[in-house]
């Protein structure tokens, strides 16, 4: 038994290890700091570890450990917050990256229109679709990165959202409006082009 | 008589519903613009994409840092 359980604890350890660089990423893309995101892994390593006992194989063992890592990525933007290191919202100005995708008159400019990005399977199981997400939503501004990670990384409604942020549910949806249409420019760019970004 | 609605303010539309249950006014008003435009439904797979990969994020192969000669 005791064999058993040894083993078992090193083929968790070797599943961390290979997991690691992906919650590096992950955390890296909602803290905008590659100090803090080293941090929040670190200790989301450690608890898992330490809790280890407490995994009862309910879901996969990589989803509960990025579980464990959603809770050190919001204690630590909540940190972020209160040290003032959030640069203030600017919901109400216009966002030149978005009015460049439309004319005037409300329609997709030519260069700008939407393009078949194929089968969604297809681009989640391919590796340059996700580099390409990667440098997407780093080059998107932190204020907007922030708020879609919020709603699309770490699943969190907009009524949260206005919890975490201070903002009014309005602006939050402004702001997530803003992040799709650039990051679905940023994506049709260098996805569909191959190009690497 | 109603006014087409224009594809910015069709794409505000697609983006609200993923957060939040869009109105009936909202929902007719965007199901008839998706039925008339080509650009705006190919923008409405892309965010409904954009919405999933969240999810889908912790199951991404090949860790981005990693040499595949690790793996």
């Amino acid at each position: 038994m005791a064999t058993a359980t040894t083993n078992d604890n090193q083929a968790r350890m070797q599943r961390l290890a290979a997991v690691r660089p992906r919650l590096v990423s992950f955390a890296r893309l909602q803290l905008r700091e590659p100090a803090l995101a080293e941090d929040a892994v670190q200790e989301a390593l450690a608890t898992a570890i330490e809790k280890d006992a407490e995994f009862a194989g309910r879901s996969g063992y990589e989803t509960w450990v990025f579980g464990i890592l959603k809770y050190k990525i919001l204690d630590s933007l909540r940190a972020q917050r209160r040290q003032g290191r959030w640069q203030p919202f600017d919901d109400e100005s216009d966002d030149d990256a978005i009015d460049r995708q439309f004319q005037q008159n409300g329609r997709w400019q030519v260069a700008a229109r939407p393009s078949d990005w194929g089968d969604p399977e297809a681009s989640f199981a391919n590796e340059h679709f996700w580099r390409v997400f990667d440098a997407c939503m780093i080059a998107l501004p932190d204020n907007i990165a922030r708020v879609f990670s919020l709603r699309e990384l770490m699943g969190l409604s907009t009524a949260d959202i206005c919890k975490e942020t201070g903002l009014k549910e309005n602006n939050c949806w402004v702001i997530l409006h803003r992040a799709r249409l650039r990051l679905r420019a940023c994506i049709e760019r260098g996805f569909l082009s191959r190009h690497d970004l | 008589m109603i006014k087409m609605m224009m594809c910015k303010q069709a794409t505000r539309l697609m983006s609200k519903r993923l957060d939040v249950p869009l109105s009936l006014k909202e929902r007719f008003a965007l199901r008839f613009h998706l039925s008339m435009c080509n650009a705006c439904s190919e923008c409405d797979k892309q965010f409904e994409l954009l919405h999933q990969a969240g999810q889908h994020y912790q199951d991404s192969p090949t860790p981005q840092e990693t040499p595949a000669s690790d793996v």
